[in-house]
């Protein structure tokens, strides 16, 4: 396993996820998808804090799980109010913030 | 010469302006309450000034050196630019001081008489104090500046009293048009100052005339030329005669004592005042010798033709005024000639206006000649007073006119070569037009078949506006003869204007004088014969030939002004006007428009879908990291 | 004596006594009047008090006072004043007095000449006293952000005097003239900081302490991009045409108070700062963009005075005849001599004067006949000689009469450009023409003639007509002559009277006033590396 391994995986996970993103309407995949995103860009830093002997990367993927945690709980909680008034998850239903 | 400090009586000559112009304070702060005796405060402060005057110029005769200087304060001091509020009193500002508060004490004296029944007599006499302090303050101020601020003053007097009857609009717009032709010439009067600061540091008298020789000549012609203009523009001389006629609509002793006798000829004053400039630049002075025998004759043209016996008047003055600048034109062959016509002039000047309100006053205020006739009988003194103005300003053998004019035109055919004759020449063709309207004055008011209208019943007026009236005819009867025979103006003035010259004659001057009044004789012969000998029309007669209807319209002055300046004035300020709405203030509410709608337009793309804004993220990211690849790759 | 802080004082009075009358309770606007006026009566005695106090000999910044505010920044609260900005700062303590005064009567139904919807007076009070504190501020400050705080937060106070306040177009009035006011004060933000930069680079320390920044020997280059950020600001606030035409939108729909110390001392803010900042900061540059702001002076004298001529509207001429007279100052400023220098000064405080009370009367007018359309009036002189009167003192005044203080400044301001600037001093001369012709056009057309339209209403309760065409309908029947115009009452009176008299006083012995400006204007004029005279 060398490192190009790690990293062609941390990049096909991520297009899996920015795909993800841009052609599925349920809010909870798009959700998920940003979680697959989130989590390629972990394995990169883990891999590059590996690769060098330092543990930036590391301290900086702990980060990015905090991050991640916290956004999962506001992130739900907003895609359930939007279910309750709206009776959807589909992120095109709301459109209203614009202009 | 030098100027001293003033001594004695002398240092209190500031009260000469301070007596009219509390009088005027009073009149105007104290209100009604003053009304019982107003007019009355206002006469005594210009009695007493002219009584000090009276004193002031026997201490000044009395003089080794007379010329004396107040100082009182320092106006304006900033930098180099040092001006200070002072008086200066020689034998030409004594001679203006007795003329403005001699006519003007005669003049207020029979307003009281004039205005009895008018509601704002009060005002009035206000008005009439503030215009001659700010007269003495223009003759007796020593520096350039405080006779520009008397010159503004009396501009402002003479707007207030042209609109004293300011419900009249064509009062009102006269009034306007007045100070706006003044100032046109005021605009000049300051750009001198300005040249005479930047070439030479002060503004006073003795600064400036000691040092105006060692400027260059063009520079002295155009401090001359600038001097000229706003001169032209108070005395109502070519190119800015027009207003004068227009300021008849004020009250009469107004048109006597400000448009005859005093204010207008302060333009002659500031020619003369400047003798030391205008010595230094003949180019100017041709100029001043070609405005004054060209407004010489248009005035005496246009007062040929006017039935209005107002303008035919004012007409006269421009007319006169004009023979004046072509006096003090001529240089020091000139100037004391000049001032004598000036002098004579306001005597018989202010005594015909006089005549002209007492006319009006027992004519229920009706001015036009057409409908006056064979008054002589009912006006008694008024037709006698009017006579003897009449005959000294045609310049009948020995009145005033005859001595003065005389000597201008004498002088002006010293001039010898072609300017001579040319100069001469206009002054004895003035002098037959004059005898000419003055004439047809007399015959269509005071002889001839009654053409009163329905109601009116004329009645000589009271002694309180006679005596006035009769003083000035003594004066204008005298006035030549006394100034320049039995004690010549020359004389008295010589500390101004140095030692006369022997004049070199180039025609005796008996030719002249005989010249002159055949001329005159002959203009008088021909208005008998037009006017008096044939029965006037009430109404004018409308088909008359191209020379008179251009009499009648001033030699069209009016319509050039306002072609030339009015119209398209008016046409660029509404075009500024729209300019300035749609272009300026368009342009900025343009941008403001462009930019919200812009904005609203840019808001568009914003569809509210999350799925577009992502795309719209890694795009960018896509960009972005492609950008870094380049940089670094390459 | 002179340790005493006047100036801190003058800031801190009348802010405060805004935050009182503001806090009153609802009803009490009669005490809030009294209260304005007291507060600023106790103004203008420090502003004479701290004239006493300054010494003309002294150094050039006088009564300093000074702590810090941001030390990281180098910003410190630093005031003190000299001969010029003193002389701006008694103007403020003569016209706010007098504002309140002529905003005595004015109630919620209307304001002046306006019907405003129900609003509170003392709210209107309130921002009074604001902008008096704001506008000492501005002129006492000698820290260059703080002047630039107060330049920036005199505008809070103004806009809602304008847009809560004023016309009918208030709102558009208000919204532009903020607008406009901001972009100047954003790019003046940028020479700001671009000013500490240098600072910065060259003292070793950034600061914004004026006296410091003088010293500093700034690139050409970068003289002229800063010059320009301080010369739009000010440019825009004095204003210079073209940047001109918030003044008139505002100058008419403002409350008669507001336009009166918009006009009469806002602006000077900007003739203030060319004299105060552009000049002795960025003299290279002043002297390389010289000719073009002489230009856009010269055509601004001109320009805005026709353009007065073409006006209808009242307010709208007054506020034009400023913008003509604005010119001057700008002229006096960038001919670089001394005399005019000191004129342009005068002619700052003179025309605060004598245009204020042109607007008072105008508004006196207005407050008689419903209308700011010179057509709706006429033949007003016989109805009210006392308002006729101080209508004509005002009017000649604006046209620079000699015996009027303006005739001074004017003077000055002509004679001292002429020797460095014979050819714009020409052309400029030419518009005292003009002045004359705006100036009785009005009056003639409200005061002389018969009466005309307020005038022959017979009852008052008939609206009154808009526009200039209804008083021609009016004036066809003059059987109905029923004169109901009243003449000046004693309050209006007490609001004029001292104005005119300091018109006549400064126009007599401006010699005083002259005094405190000079030493300050040389010290400007040795910045810019002498008078060019």
């Amino acid at each position: 396993m060398t490192l190009t391994h790690y990293l062609v995986l941390a990049a096909i996970l991520f297009t899996i996820g920015a795909v993800g993103v841009l052609v599925r309407r349920n809010a909870i995949v798009v959700f998920m998808c940003v979680e697959l995103m989130l989590n390629s860009v972990n394995l990169t830093l883990v891999t590059f804090a590996r690769s060098t002997g330092t543990i930036d990367g590391q301290i900086m993927a702990f980060f990015v799980m905090v991050v991640a945690a916290a956004e999962v709980v506001i992130g739900l909680a907003i895609i359930m109010s939007i279910y309750r008034t709206r009776r959807s998850a589909s992120v095109d239903d709301a459109n209203l913030l614009k202009y | 010469m030098e100027t001293l400090p003033a001594e004695g009586l002398l240092a209190s000559s500031w009260l000469l302006i301070a007596l009219p112009l509390v009088g005027a304070a009073v009149l105007l702060l104290g209100g009604r309450r003053t009304d019982r005796w107003g007019h009355l405060l206002g006469t005594a402060t210009v009695v007493a000034a002219f009584v000090l005057g009276l004193l002031y110029t026997f201490e000044l005769s009395g003089l080794q050196e007379p010329r004396v200087s107040v100082d009182l304060f320092t106006f304006i001091s900033s930098g180099d630019l040092d001006v200070r509020a002072g008086l200066l009193y020689d034998p030409l500002s004594a001679a203006f001081v007795l003329l403005i508060t001699g006519v003007g004490s005669l003049i207020h004296v029979y307003s009281i008489g004039y205005m009895a029944h008018d509601p704002a007599r009060r005002r009035f006499f206000a008005y009439l104090n503030l215009f001659v302090a700010a007269m003495l303050l223009l003759v007796l101020g020593n520096s350039f500046v405080a006779l520009y601020v008397g010159w503004e003053g009396v501009g402002l007097a003479s707007y207030l009293l042209i609109a004293f009857w300011y419900t009249r609009p064509a009062a009102a717009t006269a009034a306007k048009k007045a100070f706006i032709m003044n100032r046109v010439g005021d605009v000049g009067l300051a750009l001198a100052i300005f040249l005479m600061f930047a070439q030479l540091g002060t503004t006073d008298y003795d600064g400036v005339f000691g040092e105006i020789g060692t400027l260059a000549g063009g520079t002295v012609t155009a401090i001359g030329l600038l001097l000229l203009l706003g001169a032209c523009g108070k005395s109502g001389q070519f190119p800015l005669q027009a207003w004068l006629p227009d300021a008849m609509e004020g009250p009469t002793p107004v048109s006597a004592l400000i448009h005859a006798a005093t204010m207008v000829t302060a333009g002659v004053y500031l020619i003369a005042r400047c003798a030391p400039i205008y010595d230094e630049t003949p180019t100017a002075r041709t100029v001043v010798l070609a405005v004054g025998a060209l407004t010489l004759l248009i005035g005496a043209i246009a007062g040929c033709a006017y039935d209005d016996i107002k303008k035919v008047l004012a007409y006269s003055t421009v007319s006169q005024i004009g023979y004046m600048f072509l006096a003090v034109g001529l240089g020091p062959a000139g100037y004391v000639a000049g001032l004598a016509h000036l002098y004579a002039h306001g005597f018989f000047k202010a005594g015909l206006f006089l005549g002209a309100g007492s006319v009006m006053h027992a004519m229920n205020d009706q001015v036009d000649m057409r409908r006056y006739g064979g008054l002589w009988k009912k006006m008694p003194i008024t037709f006698a007073t009017f006579g003897l103005g009449y005959l000294a300003l045609i310049g009948i053998f020995p009145l005033a006119g005859y001595w003065t004019k005389d000597a201008i035109i004498e002088a002006a055919v010293d001039l010898g070569d072609v300017w001579g004759w040319v100069l001469g020449g206009a002054g004895i063709l003035g002098a037959g037009l004059t005898a000419f309207y003055m004439t047809r004055l007399m015959l269509m008011t005071f002889f001839g078949r009654p053409r009163w209208e329905e109601g009116v019943h004329p009645h000589e007026s009271p002694s309180v506006m006679t005596v006035p009236m009769i003083v000035l005819a003594v004066g204008s009867v005298a006035s030549g003869f006394l100034l320049v025979s039995l004690f010549p103006l020359t004389d008295w003035m010589e500390p101004v204007f140095g030692e006369p010259e022997e004049p070199a004659h180039v025609i005796a001057p008996l030719t002249v004088a005989l010249i002159v009044t055949a001329v005159s004789l002959v203009g008088v012969l021909l208005a008998w014969l037009f006017v008096g000998r044939r029965e006037v029309p009430v109404t004018a007669p409308v088909r008359v030939s191209p020379v008179t209807r251009a009499a009648r319209n001033a030699l069209y002055a009016d319509t050039i002004n306002e072609s030339l300046f009015m119209r398209p004035g008016q046409w660029l300020t509404r075009a500024l006007v729209f300019f300035d709405n749609r272009g300026v203030d368009g342009a900025v509410n343009g941008m403001a428009a462009a930019l919200g709608g812009s904005s609203s337009r840019l808001g568009r793309t914003q569809t509210g879908f999350v799925r577009t804004y992502a795309l719209g993220m890694l795009g960018g990211a896509v960009l972005v990291a492609g950008a870094l690849l380049a940089v670094t790759a390459g | 004596m002179s340790d005493f802080p006047f100036l801190l004082l003058m800031i801190a009075v009348p802010a405060i006594g805004a935050a009182v009358v503001a806090g009153l309770p609802k009803g009490r606007d009669e005490l809030a009047r009294q209260i304005s006026l007291a507060l600023s009566g106790v103004v203008l005695l420090l502003a004479v008090l701290a004239t006493v106090a300054f010494d003309v000999d002294g150094d050039r910044f006088q009564l300093t006072t000074e702590f810090a505010w941001i030390p990281d920044f180098g910003v410190s609260v630093a005031l003190g004043v000299d001969g010029i900005a003193l002389v701006m700062l008694l103007l403020i303590g003569v016209l706010v007095p007098i504002v309140i005064g002529a905003s005595w009567k004015d109630t919620a139904a209307g304001i002046g000449d306006v019907a405003t919807d129900r609003r509170s007076m003392k709210a209107y009070f309130a921002w009074l006293l604001l902008l008096e504190a704001m506008m000492v501020g501005v002129f006492a400050a000698t820290d260059v952000f703080l002047f630039y705080v107060f330049f920036e937060a005199m505008l809070v106070p103004m806009y809602f005097i304008i847009g809560s306040f004023g016309g009918p177009r208030r709102q558009y009035a208000a919204v532009k003239f903020f607008l406009y006011s901001l972009v100047g004060g954003l790019i003046m933000l940028a020479a700001v900081i671009g000013l500490y930069v240098v600072s910065n680079s060259q003292l070793g320390e950034g600061t914004f302490a004026f006296d410091a920044l003088r010293q500093l020997e700034i690139d050409p280059g970068v003289q002229k991009l800063l010059f320009l950020g301080f010369f739009i600001a000010f440019a825009i606030k004095a204003p210079l045409v073209p940047f001109h035409t918030w003044l008139p939108d505002s100058g008419s729909e403002a409350p008669i108070g507001g336009a009166v110390l918009l006009v009469g001392v806002l602006d000077k803010v900007g003739t203030f700062g060319f004299l105060r900042y552009c000049l002795p900061l960025f003299p290279d540059a002043s002297r390389y963009f010289a000719p073009f702001v002489l230009v856009l002076a010269v055509i601004g004298i001109l320009y805005a005075a026709l353009l007065a001529m073409g006006q209808s509207d009242m307010k709208r001429l007054v506020s034009y005849t400023s913008i003509s007279h604005f010119g001057f100052i700008a002229l006096g400023i960038f001919a670089f001599t001394h005399e005019a220098a000191t004129g342009a000064v005068l002619y700052m405080v003179n025309h605060g004067i004598a245009t204020g009370l042109l607007f008072l009367v105008v508004g006196m007018v207005i407050a008689r006949g419903g209308s700011r359309q010179i057509g709706d009036y006429g033949g007003l002189a016989a109805a009210a000689p006392l308002l006729g009167g101080a209508f004509l003192v005002a009017g000649l005044a604006s046209l620079a009469l000699p015996g009027t203080n303006s005739f001074v400044s004017e003077f000055l301001v002509l004679i001292g450009s002429f020797p460095s600037q014979p050819v714009f001093t020409i052309i400029a001369t030419v518009g005292i023409i003009l002045a004359a012709l705006y100036v009785l056009l009005m009056y003639q057309r409200t005061m002389h003639g018969p009466p005309r339209g307020v005038l022959l209403q017979t009852d008052p309760a008939e609206p009154v007509p808009a526009g200039g065409g209804g008083a021609t309908a009016l004036a066809t029947a003059p059987a109905r002559t029923a004169l109901r115009v009243h003449d000046l009452d004693r309050r209006e009176l007490a609001v004029v009277t001292p104005l005119i008299a300091l018109i006549i006083a400064l126009g007599v012995y401006p010699q005083p006033l002259l005094n405190l400006i000079e030493p300050a204007v040389a010290a400007t004029m040795s910045d810019l590396g002498g008078s060019d005279r």
